[in-house]
């Protein structure tokens, strides 16, 4: 058995092994979670939860299922936070800046406190690529915050009520749709197949007996 | 961080993986892979499964924990519910919001219908979030669409539908140009040509991704794209029982919210079963690398409704999940690892496969290198293969791994570990069903207007899954379900509401003389310790 440390869950004292995530040590506790549980692997950002380590000013954020528990930690999670997501059609937009100014005003309210990035779960430079979004700089906003797991903790820090995950969503779906060079091989491709250049290659295989296709799978050429 | 024992024994990993990185290890004959599986394979193990005693798949075999769940009690024994008043009418109802339910929600709204989607944790949390490596299509000049037939059905062991697999290939490219219209960033150079690589099992080089986060970017893509919709999404909500109308059909669903425990009807013109797969069964007691809500619920609904299931005694046990440190036990090791050049290696530091194989030849060799031939490193939870990752820089160049795969190195770096400098210690982890509900080409069950989507239908993958071929699935075949299921709603009448069918159920399971206090769908796994 590996040695305990004391956790406060919402306030309340719970002795819990010392080498758990927060998340096991809440369901070591006796937690059926429901809310503030997805993915258990760091990607879906449910888990968003605030703590401060007794006796340290500082209050941090982090996923509670990549994040050790520590001795004195106080711990509350944010299963939801209410983001601003404002509605659009992804066909009738263009990336520019101003569609920022129409969609997101408030990021123009930007203090340059930098909250958002020091409480990042993802350790993502958060005001950096809201200045992004601000310029019009699509691209650089999408690269910036390409690691986001949209778990809202940098928006519950901002004075501004900036909705920073959902900004950087749109510039991601403007840069991936209208900037990013489109695919020819690609477009090439779904071209042939809707004139049907494979149909009667794909029905003679669909036809072989298995014997036939075992023989053309285990000897088909691998490229290097 | 490593224990001294582990450092120690990394050493050799580091004195040869000079030449283990130029080795170009030889693959395994069709006879020798058969031979492995059989004596290595979980699926193999005759005791772990046992037959159904009632229901469409009377006499298969399946695993013993679905056993028990496909022959539980419904959670509305004893429930009296009333079906002439319901709280929710639409046209397709959409049971689960991961990439085939939310891609459901979007092809059925374009075609004009009313659509609304259940869900019982929040949009977006399914194992499409956590998909890492990639999605496949044959759209480049040295591919084909046959070409990915050929793989995927041999992949598979020549068992899957053979007019799914033929759909899944040929409709690949446009779910990728779907996507990138939608506004997905795939990895692309920069005169827009697709970066592409090999997984396990692909004999081109067809592999898309966007770095590592290849599910979440396409997943938080379509989630933002059904907001936009205004698609009504009830979250917290999860389905417990499908209803049917007076002519056998489905017609909605009896729900539950996760929190009040209320229940709630709905009525639909067709039903979409979209709630994926099962890891967090654990069958055999492996850990997975799924997400919490996988629980196989798709199936039981399914099945107690009357659709046949096939495939469903084959799981997927990915080679890769992380077996040190203990916080991640089980969490998936993206196979793009391997395909970016990093070597599997044993305690004595040697190759002992190539890395490509196939997931479920990959995973047996590993168990028997951790089993039979005592070549394992020790864990505190059991025992894992080095996976050499500072290959990858060794052949790639410095810089490969944040560009390429940054939530990997981030979730090492996390417990103190670099994986640009340090080899990782990984054993199989529950990953994928590879079965589901049997459906046909237009995504119906053998239940009519009951249709079912991704990873909780079979019949697409066969025996085994490659890599890259979930992420497709998912896009194609929920598409592919949503216009058919709105297509046909346009013309169903719904007769009377009805759930004589698990009445039915019951009374087949009392003459069948099973017993049990178990109650199905599971809905969530219960990891709460009990004092």
């Amino acid at each position: 058995m590996s040695d305990m440390c004391n956790i406060f869950l919402f306030g309340k004292k719970y002795e819990v092994p010392s080498n758990l995530t927060i998340m096991k040590a809440m369901e070591y506790a006796g937690y059926q979670l429901v809310r503030g549980c997805g993915c258990r692997n760091g990607f879906c950002g449910a888990c968003a939860t605030i703590y401060r380590i007794a006796g340290d000013r500082e209050l941090k954020a982090c996923l509670a299922c990549q994040t050790k528990v520590e001795e004195g930690m106080y711990i509350a999670t944010l299963p939801f936070f209410p983001l601003v997501k404002p509605v659009y059609d992804i066909e009738k937009v263009s990336p520019t800046q101003a569609i920022m100014m129409q969609l997101f005003p408030e990021i123009y309210s930007c203090i340059g406190c930098n909250a958002c990035t020091k409480s990042c779960t993802q350790s993502l430079n958060v005001m950096q690529y809201i200045a992004y979004a601000q310029r019009g700089d699509f691209k650089k906003c999408a690269e910036e915050s390409f690691d986001c797991v949209m778990c809202g903790v940098c928006s519950s820090r901002c004075p501004a009520g900036i909705s920073h995950p959902q900004v950087a969503m749109l510039a991601r779906r403007l840069n991936g749709k209208y900037l990013e060079p489109s695919c020819e091989h690609l477009n090439r491709r779904v071209t042939e197949i809707n004139e049907g250049t494979f149909d009667k290659l794909i029905e003679d295989l669909m036809g072989k007996p298995i014997a036939e296709i075992k023989e053309l799978y285990n000897n088909r050429e691998i490229e290097k | 961080m490593y224990t001294e024992e582990m450092l120690d024994l990394m050493k050799v990993v580091e004195a040869k993986r000079e030449a283990n990185a130029a080795l170009e290890p030889t693959r395994m004959t069709a006879d020798e892979k058969e031979a492995l599986l059989a004596q290595y394979h979980p699926d193999h193990k005759v005791e772990e499964f046992r037959e159904l005693l009632i229901g469409p798949n009377k006499g298969g075999k399946v695993p013993n924990e679905l056993a028990d769940m496909l022959e539980a009690n419904s959670r509305l024994c004893g429930k009296d519910i009333d079906l002439s008043n319901p709280d929710y009418e639409t046209d397709v109802l959409i049971i689960g919001a991961g990439g085939a339910g939310t891609s459901a929600a979007i092809e059925a709204d374009k075609n004009g219908a009313r659509v609304m989607i259940v869900t019982k944790l929040r949009m977006g949390d399914a194992n499409t979030m956590m998909a890492e490596g990639g999605i496949q299509a044959a759209d480049k000049e040295n591919d084909s669409p046959a070409i990915h037939y050929v793989d995927a059905f041999g992949g598979g062991h020549f068992a899957a539908k053979p007019e799914l697999v033929a759909k899944l290939v040929t409709k690949a490219p446009e779910a990728i140009q779907w996507l990138s219209e939608l506004g997905v960033e795939f990895d692309k150079t920069e005169d827009g040509t697709m970066v592409t690589t090999h997984g396990g099992g692909t004999s081109r080089k067809r592999m898309h991704a966007c770095k590592d986060y290849s599910g979440a970017e396409i997943m938080r893509t379509l989630r933002d794209e059904v907001l936009n919709r205004q698609i009504p999404v009830v979250d917290f909500t999860s389905a417990i029982e499908i209803i049917k109308d007076d002519k056998g059909a489905a017609a909605g669903a009896v729900l539950m919210n996760m929190e009040t425990k209320e229940i709630l009807v709905a009525k639909a013109k067709t039903v979409i079963i979209a709630t994926g797969g099962a890891g967090r069964v654990h069958y055999q007691g492996f850990p997975t690398s799924n997400h919490y809500g996988a629980t196989a619920d798709g199936l039981v609904l399914a099945y107690r409704a009357g659709a046949k299931l096939r495939d469903v005694d084959t799981l997927q046990y990915h080679p890769t999940g992380a077996a040190f440190p203990e916080q991640i036990f089980g969490a998936l090791v993206t196979e793009k690892v391997r395909s970016l050049g990093a070597k599997l290696v044993n305690i004595d530091g040697e190759v002992f496969m190539n890395p490509l194989e196939t997931r479920d030849v990959t995973a047996s060799s590993i168990i028997r290198e951790c089993s039979t031939r005592g070549k394992g490193i020790p864990t505190p939870e059991g025992v894992g293969i080095w996976l050499d990752t500072p290959m990858i820089e060794l052949k790639n160049g410095e810089g490969t791994i944040m560009k390429r795969i940054p939530a990997m190195y981030r979730m090492f770096a996390k417990y103190g570990i670099d994986i640009r400098k340090q080899p990782i210690l990984v054993y199989p982890t529950l990953h994928y069903q590879n079965g589901g509900v049997d459906v046909t080409t237009d995504s119906m069950s053998t239940v009519e207007n009951l249709y079912v989507a991704g990873e909780a239908a079979g019949g697409v993958h066969g025996r085994n899954r490659l890599m890259g071929n979930s992420l497709l699935d998912v896009i194609v075949f929920g598409r592919n379900a949503g216009q058919f299921a709105s297509e046909k709603a346009k013309s169903v009448t719904v007769g009377s509401l009805t759930l004589s069918h698990v009445d039915a159920f019951a009374k087949e399971m009392a003459a069948a003389g099973i017993q049990t206090d178990k109650v199905s769908p599971m809905l969530l796994p219960d990891y709460a310790r009990k004092n």
